[in-house]
């Protein structure tokens, strides 16, 4: 008996000593428990300095919530959208993307370079960027061009495993403090997508990051979670995949005019999509909820509690059905070029399968206000082209006409058609495991059947659909089945770049290792090929550029290679007290515009 | 009992290489890609390089053996260095088990989880350990009473009912109607005055209490049963014909006896407070270790996860032991040699 009290308490006080072992926070942050409204307390660690401005970092603290929780701020080492998140508080790129899709110079860059403006050279072959003036880092010193150089260097090298797409610079050329050229390997029609735009490709200092290049990348923990960046914020402490604090820049160049409002911010990770969307609009505690994917008839009602709003930006993120244009039974299985029996490029098949989806019901259960039916692969702005829209208009009739005229008949009367040759039409139909997902899967099965189609549903985990590397046999990539479903989108909107992705040069095979490449598919057409490459000669302001964008659109829908099915958004919930966030970002950070937030009352 | 001791940890070496070498083969059959969350859109070579330089595509046995000489001589070696604040030979330039989803120390993550995770499931389990042997005891002390049959219907939901629905129930009722305590935990929380005090037990009610339900219900079933089979033996009428309280008789006499398989219990669950309660981590947002394994594996972070497994077993080799040791304490009857 007395043992076992001397084990309890030998217990407690071992655990009592854990608890309070040393841990490596240096500054404090303090949040009003339960949910009160919005905070107020504001508490700086000791290494930042007072602003000269008298308003800038005197709103308190914003609190976001990131259930997928970052794991570094260096954007650069990247494992996800996460970590570019994080780390768009403190490193900037040179050009950043407004939500409408234009790209605007609130970067490090002066202006958006041109042809017009003589920034962009006429045979496409380099571009020059003029650097805004007297922008210094956190710790003082002038930011220059030569730091721009030096991110090159850094992601140029192999071994540092840079998650920025680099490699389309040859060089880099240093012409002053503030100018700097980039000279590309072959003309890039769309030079924005070379690098330095947008979240994902932001700009380090090479006097921090110098002993980090190529394998000590991986060692130098403390610049990886603490960059020096010239954005708002910088890092206090971050606890990988948990929590990252943020205090103000206090050499942040909007210091003069009052920015940014905040004076700390947090990212809290962890939890679910879900009760993070409780804690902004039910309870209200937190200020901000990132990638709300969560099923609308939980979603909605949650925005009655009054606390906070659904935002949803669109971009180019495309829910579709891809069609295997190649075997997917021969031997070696899906390898161009053998030809699908009954999927290759039979528009006529894709067109009847298109009309009898039920788009709406799709929205409905699986989407609510984050999606909307589409019948193009690029539904942005002025390039989507409107000539499929016949699909939004659900006609089973019309639909079994078309297969009645292709031939495909049930000649046994099991409610099953069969195509000459190739027997029943059943097709094995896969996606990754996901509520959403299924059901959507479940309505457009019950929708083919009114045609006599069959489709074996079958879902596999996410972690092995979109494994890059292929290990297993159901990646995207390998496509071993008839149709997939998924979702693709483009990082920046060059229309061009992102369709070229169904060109023949694109399609992936076992032959090469079955890389991620874009033309999961396997489409390949001579007359798309041809289009495609020269749409990548143009820039986007030359008149014809729309037009072969719209025409690439259309071939890929009318050759039967994908169904378009919802234009999805990305969802995210913001407090009713966060004033100037403007309009949701997709395409760039969605803290982009952070050190314009304010706080209301 | 001293051989016993030296033969023990002397086969518990051997027993963790061959642990290890199982872990590392099976995470190197599973497939998963570290590059697998970066967006679609990048190229195949630049995945491909990034898989590179983290080390993905190395032979079977140079990885696990580098694994092996990192964990069995740098980490204590780092250990070592750190606490005591002395320097072995090139300790800058030491290479260390390192994460790929954060390319930082995988054991420094780790240690920077383990106060939430102590403080909340610790708590939790002696707690649970507190109530649960007094309970226990009472109840069979004095079967099927009011007392017994209310115990015995509250542990049965207790042990019933998963931590996600209890859970969720709490923060239903506490968070969003209440409003008394927050829904997830903060972990930047320094507690150094008397709010931040308040704000800390706040924040760990909730976890707390749904974990000690369930550990409750579980010890406090095991307790019973123990002291029933105790309260029937010929030595318990012999201490009371003897002419002793029954006070003594229960507290001195039964309870030692039927504390010895429930100290056996209590100390082979102790590894389980460190792999954490991962649903109940995950829905307070507490981001301890459990969390930490569950995402690794998300990830593909397979030195992560091979860290963790590792340390996992470690404990459960070293606390088996301890069970033994103590049992051998606790019933002279056994005897180890």
């Amino acid at each position: 008996m007395k043992r076992t009290r001397l084990l309890a308490f030998l217990a407690v006080f071992a655990l009592v000593v854990a608890a309070c072992s040393p841990s490596t926070e240096e500054g404090s942050t303090t949040t009003a428990g339960g949910g009160e409204g919005s905070t107020t307390t504001a508490a700086s660690p000791g290494t930042t300095q007072a602003p000269s401005g008298g308003e800038a970092g005197s709103g308190g603290e914003l609190l976001i919530l990131q259930w997928q929780a970052p794991s570094v701020a260096n954007g650069l080492l990247s494992s996800g959208t996460k970590d570019f998140l994080a780390s768009s508080l403190v490193l900037e790129p040179l050009i950043e993307v407004a939500p409408d899709g234009s790209l605007v110079a609130t970067g490090l860059a002066e202006e958006v370079p041109t042809i017009d403006n003589g920034g962009v050279a006429e045979d496409f072959s380099s571009i020059t960027y003029k650097l805004k003036p007297d922008v210094l880092w956190s710790d003082g010193t002038p930011f220059t061009a030569d730091d721009v150089l030096f991110t090159w260097e850094y992601c140029s090298d192999e071994l540092t495993g840079c998650a920025a797409d680099l490699s389309k610079i040859e060089s880099v050329d240093v012409i002053d403090d503030l100018t700097v050229r980039f000279n590309f390997t072959e003309p890039q029609s769309y030079p924005y997508g070379a690098g330095f735009v947008s979240y994902g490709s932001p700009v380090v200092q090479r006097a921090q990051f110098q002993d980090c290049v190529g394998e000590q990348a991986s060692s130098c923990t403390e610049q990886n979670f603490q960059p020096i960046g010239t954005g708002p914020y910088m890092v206090t402490e971050l606890k990988p995949e948990d929590t990252v604090t943020y205090a103000m820049n206090p050499n942040y160049r909007g210091i003069a005019d009052g920015k940014p409002f905040f004076g700390t911010v947090t990212i809290k990770g962890g939890g679910d999509a879900e009760s993070s969307a409780r804690s902004v609009l039910e309870i209200g505690e937190a200020d901000y909820g990132w990638n709300l994917q969560v099923a609308p008839e939980i979603l909605l009602p949650m925005e009655a509690a009054g606390n906070g709003t659904i935002v949803t930006s669109f971009t180019a993120n495309v829910e579709h059905i891809e069609l295997n244009q190649t075997d997917p039974k021969g031997d070696p299985p899906s390898e161009f070029p053998s030809q699908h029996p009954v999927l290759y490029q039979n528009g006529d098949f894709a067109k009847a399968l298109s009309l009898a989806i039920d788009r709406d019901a799709l929205v409905t259960v699986g989407y609510g206000p984050t999606g909307t039916p589409t019948c193009t692969f690029w539904p942005v702005g002025d390039q989507a082209t409107d000539a499929n829209d016949w699909c939004k208009t659900r006609d089973v009739d019309q639909a079994n006409q078309i297969l009645d005229d292709l031939g495909y008949m049930d000649t046994d009367g099991d409610g099953v058609r069969e195509a000459p040759g190739f027997g029943p039409l059943v097709f094995d139909y896969v996606t990754s495991t996901n509520a959403v997902r299924q059901s959507n899967q479940d309505i457009i099965k019950s929708n083919w059947e009114e045609i006599g189609v069959v489709a074996n549903m079958s879902n596999q985990d996410a972690s092995l659909f979109f494994d890059g590397t292929s290990a297993s046999d159901f990646s995207i990539w390998k496509f071993f089945t008839d149709m997939e479903m998924f979702t693709n989108g483009a990082t920046l909107p060059d229309a061009a770049g992102y369709l070229h992705g169904f060109n023949t040069s694109e399609i992936t095979s076992a032959a090469l290792g079955w890389p991620a490449n874009n033309n999961i598919v396997r489409f390949s057409d001579p007359e798309f090929d041809q289009i495609s490459d020269e749409a990548l000669t143009l820039s986007p302001t030359d008149p014809m550029y729309t037009d072969l964008v719209k025409q690439m659109q259309e071939i890929i829908v009318n050759k039967g290679a994908i169904i378009p099915l919802i234009h999805r958004g990305n969802v995210s919930a913001i407090s009713n007290t966060i004033q100037g966030f403007g309009d949701p970002n997709g395409w760039d950070s969605e803290y982009w515009n952070i050190e314009d937030w304010t706080r209301s009352g | 009992m001293g051989t016993y001791l030296i033969r023990r940890i002397l086969f518990a070496i051997p027993t963790l290489l061959v642990i290890s070498l199982i872990i590392f083969a099976i995470l190197d059959l599973a497939p998963g890609d570290p590059a697998g969350q970066l967006p679609l859109t990048l190229p195949a070579e630049m995945k491909e390089a990034i898989r590179e330089a983290l080390g993905v595509n190395d032979p079977f046995l140079i990885k696990w053996l580098k694994w092996v000489q990192l964990m069995f001589i740098n980490e204590p070696l780092h250990a070592i260095e750190s606490i005591f604040n002395v320097c072995f030979g090139d300790c800058e330039a030491r290479h260390r088990i390192i994460s790929w989803s954060s390319r930082a120390p995988a054991i420094d993550i780790i240690y920077q989880r383990l106060p939430q995770t102590m403080w909340v499931l610790g708590l939790a389990f002696v707690f649970g350990t507190l109530i649960a042997i007094p309970v226990g005891i009472i109840s069979a002390y004095k079967q099927y009473s009011v007392f017994d049959n209310v115990g015995t219907f509250v542990t049965m939901i207790g042990y019933s009912l998963p931590t996600f629905f209890t859970g969720l129930l709490a923060i239903i009722v506490f968070s969003v109607w209440l409003r008394w305590f927050p829904s997830f935990y903060d972990t930047t929380l320094v507690v150094n005055s008397w709010d931040t005090f308040v704000l800390q037990v706040k924040q760990m009610i909730m976890p707390v209490a749904v974990l000690t339900l369930f550990n409750t219900a579980v010890l406090s079933r095991f307790t019973r049963a123990s002291v029933l089979d105790n309260l029937n033996e010929d030595y318990v009428r012999t201490a009371r014909s003897k002419g002793l309280g029954e006070r003594k008789v229960v507290l001195t006499h039964v309870m030692r006896n039927s504390m010895i398989p429930v100290v056996t219990l209590i100390a082979l669950s102790i590894p389980g407070i460190f792999a954490g309660a991962i649903i109940t981590e995950q829905i307070f947002r507490i981001n301890g270790i459990g969390a930490l394994l569950i995402t690794a594996i998300g990830q593909g972070d397979v030195p992560m996860v091979q860290t963790l497994t590792f340390i996992f077993a470690v404990l459960i080799v070293l606390f088996n032991l301890i069970a033994d040791v103590t049992y051998g304490i606790l019933d002279p009857r056994i005897r180890y040699d």
